[in-house]
């Protein structure tokens, strides 16, 4: 098995069939590159060009240049969900990454039914955002009534709630991955420095983390751009209630970024183009945060 | 495969030139639908006006909820923008005053009854007719309240409504129903007091203020909140659900309540009709629809608060001939036969001229109030700014005092309103 794949991974790399290949190329890349143009690269651009107008419907748009932005930096809600955005991405990111580990590496122990608890850990994952909000929002609910009290009752709830859904869902995900890299360590690597006399913790923490740093690498991000982009899930719980009226302006105590994007656009026309530049803001710190990251953990990963 | 291909990409060009070449020899409608629940009637009578004139017309109704989504992608189209869309409000107009057509001189507008349901642009110019009128109240099952001992002739302001609610709550357990039916404030229910029940202080201070609908105050001062209140505690106390269970509570539970006969009272409007005798099989001659009394001076002669979100505007950027097709369309829609008997089916108030009574009791019942001089609450709601960030702010401060219903939690329900009001004004403005 392991020679054939050699075998036609040879054949593949002969020249005789690469150049071909290569001369075109543009055929295979063609229909995939002129959906990313449709479907994202053209959206994108004219998104940036919006943010710079006041329009109802894109084909009026009017110029206005910085005003939009203006706006957006001076509303206290924006500043608020952002706060808040980032409260919820350095938790969950620790969270979720803590535990996710944390049940790998108890799964790729030998233990009886291992690829059953695997299965269950990931199911959560399957389910779509929306659904997940609402159930969870019952579940919450039928607990809290319990003690004389309701999900948006206040902030605090809201928020957790938020952190222990998201944790739910995500966990199962990024322990997939923990796994496949737990389990890229050969065997021979952990004898060697149990037979050097490291310890458990020893072994853990100078054996086995160093080298699966690309997989952390993988799941920090993917948390860290799940929980900014975090939508559906927050739509659906709290719908960032509750609601209050704060030093004279009012604040949706559990909004995050992206739901206040939305309500935004939402409010009239005037502000179609500012919750278009909050979007563009929103996009230049989550690629800012992305690639600072992956640049962060990058630099930690070891060569095997 | 290639030949075959062409000829298919041939075919599809000739066709679509063709399509557009028989387009523009008479103009075509295309009518953008706010009610959901009014989808199938609007394209069966499209298909009998397309077999009498041969005009083709195009009903698509946007999913609940998501008008304002589908109306925005679909102008944005001119190949597949609605010649005949919906305007709610005077937000609306704000939004689409570059494409409503001026409706003064087109021969549906001459057929209104009043200007009462006429939405007009800061000009003043008529952007939007109201095609229909709704009502809403406290919707009454009348056998439980004589079962109970009472009649409808004993309630004529808030202290009678709430000697009769009393009793009913009080003997509930030996009855088997209460008096009424859970106030929800789950997304699907809250609208009704956010909204609906809203109005009542609104409409009481808009008329000592000398306002009308349209007048969008930049500042309330809440002058009726303790009406509100009054009857908010009402409804929380003389109810089975537990005040601290509303969070959650939805429109269908507090729906079901009413249907099944296990509550007397159920504030909601004429919508209702259909569901509450189709499919809960209540008798119409069971039902009735009061007044929302709170202990208002001189509300013994109080209507139901009527209004409407449903007005038609013609697009004025589309083709002229499907300007013309659109006006003569809805001209045919209320002073033909199968026009008018389509919205007496289907709608319970219709201000036009040819209109033929509707079946709704809950219609009729605001007629008839209106006739015994009882004056009608208009809709002053419709001038919310923002309308659903002040209805979120509301609902978080009254749901919280439903939990917990002390003088602080009202205090928050007050700032709510009034600073509330004045905030989203500033938002929606700014």
């Amino acid at each position: 098995m392991q020679k054939k794949r050699r075998v036609d991974s040879a054949h593949v790399s002969s020249q005789l069939i690469r150049r071909p290949i290569q001369k075109c190329f543009a055929i295979f890349l063609l229909p995939t590159f002129i959906c990313f143009c449709i479907g994202f690269l053209w959206p994108f651009i004219q998104g940036i060009y919006l943010s710079f107008c006041n329009f109802n419907i894109p084909k009026d748009a009017k110029w206005v240049g910085l005003s939009n932005y203006a706006k957006a930096f001076k509303d206290a809600s924006f500043v608020h969900a952002f706060w808040n955005t980032a409260a919820f991405a350095v938790i969950s990111i620790v969270l979720i990454n803590v535990l996710a580990f944390a049940i790998a590496y108890a799964l790729t122990q030998k233990m009886r039914g291992s690829n059953i608890f695997r299965t269950v850990f990931f199911m959560p994952n399957l389910i779509g955002g929306v659904v997940l909000g609402y159930i969870w929002s019952m579940i919450f609910d039928a607990i809290l009534k319990r003690y004389g009290t309701y999900l948006t009752a206040n902030a605090t709830y809201g928020f957790w709630g938020l952190v222990i859904l998201v944790a739910w869902q995500q966990i199962g995900y990024m322990m997939i991955i923990y796994i496949a890299g737990l389990q890229s360590i050969s065997d021979e690597m952990i004898e060697a420095a149990r037979i050097d006399g490291a310890s458990g913790s020893q072994v853990l923490f100078r054996v086995v983390i160093p080298n699966v740093m690309p997989s952390i690498t993988i799941c920090t991000f993917l948390t860290l751009t799940n929980s900014f982009k975090m939508f559906d899930q927050n739509m659906a719980l709290t719908g960032g209630m509750p609601s209050v009226m704060m030093n004279g302006a009012k604040v949706n105590m559990t909004e995050l970024l992206a739901l206040n994007i939305y309500s935004t656009y939402n409010i009239n026309k005037n502000w179609h183009g500012v919750a278009q530049a909050k979007a563009v803001l929103f996009f230049i710190l989550v690629a800012a945060l992305a690639i600072g990251q992956l640049v962060a953990t990058r630099s930690k990963e070891v060569q095997q | 495969m290639k030949k075959f291909l062409s000829l298919i990409l041939t075919l599809a060009l000739v066709l679509s030139l063709a399509a557009v070449a028989s387009a523009e020899e008479t103009g075509s409608v295309y009518y953008l639908n706010f009610k959901p629940e009014a989808d199938q009637a609007w394209q069966d009578l499209a298909k009998v006006y397309t077999e009498q004139t041969g005009v083709e017309v195009k009903v698509v109704t946007a999913a609940s909820g998501t008008y304002s989504d589908t109306l925005n992608s679909q102008m944005g189209n001119a190949d597949s923008a609605p010649t005949i869309f919906n305007i709610g409000n005077a937000s609306g107009i704000t939004d689409w005053d570059d494409y409503a057509l001026d409706l003064t001189d087109t021969a549906v507008f001459g057929e209104r009854i009043n200007d009462d349901y006429v939405l007009c642009n800061a000009e003043g110019t008529p952007k939007a007719l109201g095609y229909c009128y709704e009502s809403f109240g406290i919707i009454v099952n009348t056998a439980l309240l004589e079962q109970a001992g009472h009649s409808l002739d004993e309630i004529t302001n808030f202290d009678s409504l709430k000697a009769v609610a009393d009793d009913i709550h009080a003997r509930a357990g030996e009855l088997g129903f209460d008096a009424f039916s859970a106030p929800g404030m789950d997304g699907s229910s809250s609208w009704r007091y956010s909204g609906h029940l809203a109005n009542v202080p609104l409409y009481y201070e808009y008329k000592d203020k000398g306002l009308n609908v349209g007048s969008l105050p930049a500042e309330i001062e809440g002058t009726y909140l303790d009406n509100f209140r009054k009857i908010w505690d009402l409804y929380i106390t003389d109810t089975a659900a537990d005040p601290t269970s509303l969070s959650t509570g939805t429109g269908d539970q507090s729906e079901a309540e009413f249907g099944e006969g296990k509550a007397v009272f159920y504030q909601n409007g004429d919508w209702e009709y259909a569901n509450l005798t189709g499919n809960f099989g209540m008798d119409p001659a069971n039902l009735a629809m009061i007044p929302i009394y709170c202990g208002v001076d001189g509300e013994e002669n109080a209507g139901l608060n009527s209004g409407t979100e449903n007005c038609w505007a013609i697009n004025s950027q589309a083709a002229p001939e499907d300007i013309q097709a659109s006006e003569d369309f809805l001209y045919w829609v209320v002073t033909s036969e199968e026009g008018t008997n389509m919205l007496a089916e289907q709608f319970s108030g219709i201000p036009f001229k040819n209109a033929k009574p509707s079946i709704n009791v809950f219609g009729a019942d605001a007629s008839e109030y209106a006739a015994a001089g009882k004056y009608t609450l208009f809709w002053a709601f419709n001038d919310t700014p923002n309308v659903d960030s002040w209805r979120a702010t509301v609902v978080t401060a009254l749901t919280a005092y439903s939990a917990d219903p002390t003088d602080g939690n009202w205090d928050k329900v007050v700032e709510a309103f009034v600073d509330g009001w004045a905030y989203e004004y500033s938002v929606v403005n700014g």
